[in-house]
């Protein structure tokens, strides 16, 4: 007889839901959705151990739980802190965690070399989109940023260490992706480097995937090096028949041309299905592949500008996070605008909207 | 002279060999435990004694044991942590070089207790010449009885093994010294799990420090309740103190925590009073973590009581007006240190040190280095005081270990205290180069308390 | 595999590993580097590293990694004779500084250089846990406590000693 399965309740940002027993905040967090869900760089849910590292998903716990309802003492990785019955969790909401966040930015600016304009990680790295929605403007860092020896890792994976986090995802890959792990995190602290030690080619079938689990542009694919930026290249998502992998990919074209391939990836940027290293660098021919369709992008996302119809909407959760309360950041726009004013709802207007529309005679009370 | 538990016998000639610490009454702990009580007991009198881990956290010993999960057929481990490595502090070493025995025969009694049979010394890799030493001693207890199969005809079981460190402080932390223990990097794993549940190997653990396992061994042959009666509140027992700095006899002193640290200071008994006729401007009074005190916060609590060397009243006032027992290395700077050097050779200790595991300890350990040694050598701005405050504080808490805490509570504490000095650095770039700030008012005496209406 | 160790130093090894469990024999790596790097000249190759992946059925890029987050293993040749000084606090504020700059001044060393006659390597360390006894530096197994000038002359001149006895 099957028992049926007590489900715990969070509160995250003042949103509660109903989750199973092991679900972690973050993963709760992300059934809410949109802001509620903290950014995390090091976390990746298909891989084994990872988490915890990169500190940018700390969030308050203002209860335990409904048994212990004592606050905990510091902020937590959210990405590795499961959910208890009862637990009440601020995120948005909380300004420490807020200040923590904008802290971890900043430390993970610091060595970083800016060097966006010629990365093939930007548009889609979310070091810029995290220092975007939570970073400060400018930095405090005088002095010389960290510069490592370079060291060639083969032909199709190119390894920038200046511009890498440390979030350990590529290691991870390699330790449960593939059978013998040639490369790791050598030295430590802020000398810390991913490296072979002596110099080798990273040579395994899946090890191309490194490159999709990479959140910045610390490694990228070699055969695309320089090649486009990536918000002028059309995604779709397309299929092969593979005797290694899925075969089920994202095309990145531009007109018939394949610049690039990769893995799919969901809302939260994490691939769906790791696809073998022939998929990924050898077949650059649209006549390889079998296309479905457009891939969909989310609308923030800069690779979407307005090129595609298919476009995702995140959805926005602020009102409901602010308890009914409108964030201060947003302006009113009903206080600067006579055409929004209250009464009048857009969508009900049939056809094109007029200046007509928007006499007194016309509003609702 | 205070009551002596663990270093009684340290002089006795030849203690470090069996025979002569069996001659003084060695090994009777675990003849008592074996015989008398059950693993159970033994934790109860651990409890009873109000022993707190000696390592620096100050943790109840007795209720970290009754945490240790026992799933059916799953090994459990005890660890002893000898990686000693916080800057102040070597009391450990003494106890393992003087008299290895003592430790030995605490982690006989700690390991029946928890039902360890196979134990392990996690000792820092740079004291090469004590694994000897304590091979030596584990040789000797071994042929004497005390280790191997039955032991005491009990059916109890124990090895112990020495694992050499290689060189990193973060192994003195307990889950970064697991997984140095399993043969990998020493980065601390993420709690929970905590060793108890899941340690070595994903099995239950223990891990506790040299002395407190030592101080297993009085436990037992008093009796908790007696031991609890040594010391004040919730500083029950001896400690040991290692003193060094710019003091007149540097050295390890097992203390009863009643003692003021005017008297540890200045008594001819332990550190005889500040070296060459100085005077004392500051104390880092429980290893390099603490916080930093000025001398007169350090001598009497804000509230203008003696302070004495014990848990509570050396945390009287918190970090804002106190500091911490730590591990008991008391680091003591005379008139002529500055406090500036000093924070900035700590702050490159917990650089040189931080595993790069998580974002804010890598980079800001990192960066709190760079710009001390700027206003040391004279090139600080004044806004890099702040800088340097805002950097600690977005360190301190948002770690995966205290490792971040430790390097951001002595540079809080500098600035706190000393910011007159930091500021001295900066406006006199140049005089700052070749002479210090002195003493200033560092050791006036505080304005007397407000009484509580 | 060709054998690096010696008979006497594969059954060390073999011991090493016994005193972990069944399977766990990867826990043996630190004191079987500690054991490769005194057998070779006191730093660590590419090969000897290997070698020790070969002897503990680990990945050799598992020992890179750990050898590589230890301070005691060398990752480059060094001198027959490392002197190690402790430059943290509370050997600083008894005046480690000024040991350091003798030693660089006499062996005409920088801090981590080897002298030419391939003698001496100069390191500077963080706190070993002597404070007491400050300053101080590890020489080899042992501690040199409460160094002076003159010390330090004398612990170079026993150095040269003992090289050229056993020369």
């Amino acid at each position: 007889m099957a028992e049926e399965k007590k489900l715990f309740k969070v509160t995250i940002d003042n949103i509660t839901i109903e989750v199973e027993p092991g679900t972690t905040i973050l993963n709760a967090a992300r059934k809410i959705g949109g802001e509620v869900a903290p950014p995390a760089m090091c976390y990746y849910s298909t891989l084994k151990g990872s988490g915890g590292k990169c500190r940018t998903c700390l969030v308050e716990v203002a209860a335990g739980s409904t048994a212990d309802p004592r606050p905990m003492p510091k902020l937590v990785a959210s990405c590795r802190t499961n959910v208890m019955d009862g637990m009440i969790v601020k995120n948005i909401t909380s300004e420490k965690a807020l200040d923590a966040r904008k802290g971890i930015v900043e430390f993970l600016l610091i060595n970083h070399p800016l060097d966006c304009p010629i990365c093939d990680q930007a548009g889609e790295c979310y070091l810029q989109d995290l220092s975007y929605e939570h970073g400060e403007e400018g930095t405090r860092y005088e002095f010389k940023r960290r510069t490592f020896e370079k060291h060639d890792i083969g032909p199709y994976i190119q390894l920038h260490m200046t511009r890498c986090i440390l979030c350990y995802r590529c290691v991870y890959v390699a330790d449960q992706l593939t059978q013998k792990r040639e490369h790791g995190i050598l030295d430590r602290g802020d000398q810390s480097e991913i490296a072979t030690y002596i110099h080798k080619a990273l040579e395994n079938d899946f090890i191309g995937n490194v490159i999709d689990v990479c959140p910045v542009g610390a490694l990228t694919d070699k055969t695309f090096r320089f090649k486009n930026r990536v918000w002028f290249l059309k995604p779709q998502d397309a299929h092969r028949d593979c005797p290694k992998c899925s075969g089920r990919v994202t095309l990145w074209n531009r007109g018939d041309e394949v610049f690039r391939v990769t893995a799919r990836k969901d809302q939260w940027g994490e691939v769906q299905e790791f696809i073998c290293n022939e998929c990924r660098f050898e077949k650059k021919k649209t006549a390889d592949w079998v296309i479905e369709g457009p891939t969909r992008i989310s609308r923030h996302s800069v690779i979407s500008q307005g090129h595609y119809v298919d476009t995702v909407e995140p959805r926005e959760t602020l009102p409901a996070v602010m308890g009914g309360r409108k964030p201060k950041l947003l302006m009113d726009i009903n206080n600067v605008s006579e055409v929004n004013r209250p009464g009048i709802d857009l969508s009900e207007i049939q056809g094109p909207a007029h200046s007509m529309d928007f006499d007194s005679e016309n509003i609702k009370p | 002279m205070g009551r002596k538990l663990l270093l009684e016998k340290a002089q006795v000639e030849g203690i470090r060999n069996y025979d002569v610490y069996r001659r003084e009454g060695g090994y009777r702990s675990v003849e008592k435990a074996f015989k008398e009580m059950s693993p159970d007991q033994i934790t109860d009198e651990v409890k009873k004694s109000g022993l707190r881990g000696r390592g620096g956290a100050g943790f109840p010993a007795g209720m970290k044991w009754s945490f240790i999960a026992k799933p059916e057929g799953v090994p459990r481990h005890l660890v002893c942590n000898a990686d000693e490595s916080e800057p102040g502090t070597f009391k450990d070493r003494f106890l393992m070089e003087f008299i290895p025995h003592l430790l030995i025969e605490g982690l006989i009694v700690s390991s029946y207790a928890l039902g360890s049979h196979l134990t392990y010394i996690y000792i820092r890799g740079e004291y090469s010449w004590i694994i000897d030493i304590l091979e030596t001693a584990i040789g000797e207890a071994k042929s004497n009885g005390w280790l191997g199969e039955n032991i005491l005809g009990t059916g109890f079981n124990l090895e112990i093994y020495i694992h050499r460190g290689a060189g990193a402080y973060i192994c003195g932390e307990e889950t970064a010294l697991l997984e140095s223990l399993e043969g990998k990097r020493g980065l601390p794993r993420i709690k929970p799990p905590f060793p108890a549940v899941k340690g070595v190997w994903d099995r239950p653990t223990v891990v506790n420090n040299v002395e407190t396992l030592a101080a297993v061994v009085p436990i037992i042959l008093m009796g908790g309740e007696e031991y609890a009666k040594i010391g004040v509140g919730k500083s029950t027992g001896t400690k040991l103190i290692s003193a060094c700095g710019n003091i007149n006899k540097p050295g390890v002193y097992e203390i009863d925590m009643t003692i003021s640290v005017e008297d540890f200071i200045y008594s001819d008994e332990y550190c005889g009073g500040i070296a060459n006729g100085k005077k004392l401007k500051a104390c880092i009074p429980g290893g390099s973590s603490v916080p930093i005190l000025p001398a007169n916060l350090l001598l009497k609590t804000a509230k203008g009581e003696k302070r004495i060397m014990n848990y509570e009243s050396l945390s009287d006032g918190g970090f804002a007006k106190g500091s911490m027992m730590g591990s008991g290395g008391f680091i003591v700077l005379d008139e002529d240190q500055c406090v500036v050097k000093h924070t900035y050779t700590l702050a490159r200790f917990y650089r040189h040190e931080s595993c790069g595991q998580c974002s804010p300890c890598r980079e800001g350990t990192g960066w709190m280095e760079k710009i001390l040694k700027n206003i040391e050598t004279g090139k600080g701005k004044m806004s890099d005081i702040d800088l340097l405050w805002d950097i600690q504080r977005r360190i301190e808490g948002n770690t995966i270990c205290p490792l971040g805490d430790a390097a951001a509570w002595p540079v809080a504490a500098a600035i706190r205290h000393f910011r007159d000095e930091f500021e001295w650095h900066i406006l006199n770039p140049e005089e700052s180069q070749i002479r210090n700030y002195g003493l200033a008012h560092y050791a006036d005496p505080l304005e007397p308390a407000v009484a509580a209406v | 595999m060709t054998n690096i160790f010696s008979p006497e130093k594969l059954a060390r090894v073999k011991e090493l590993i016994s005193h972990y469990p069944e399977g766990k024999q990867k826990s043996a790596i630190l004191p079987v580097l500690h054991l490769a790097q005194d057998n070779s000249g006191g730093w660590l190759s590419t090969e000897t590293m290997d070698y020790v992946a070969e002897l503990l059925h680990i990945l050799p890029v598992e020992v890179y990694e750990v050898a590589t987050f230890y301070s005691m293993y060398n990752m480059k040749p060094v001198g027959k004779y490392v002197f190690e000084v402790c430059q943290t606090g509370p050997c600083m504020i008894n005046g480690s500084d000024e040991i350091i700059q003798y030693i660089q001044d006499t062996l005409n060393i920088k801090v981590g250089e080897t002298s030419s006659d391939g003698l001496f390597t100069l390191k500077t360390v963080e706190c070993l846990g002597a404070c007491g006894y400050a300053p101080m530096m590890q020489l080899g197994k042992f501690y040199r406590e409460h160094l002076t000038k003159e010390k330090v002359d004398a612990i170079i001149a026993e150095c040269r000693k003992i090289s050229a006895a056993n020369n």
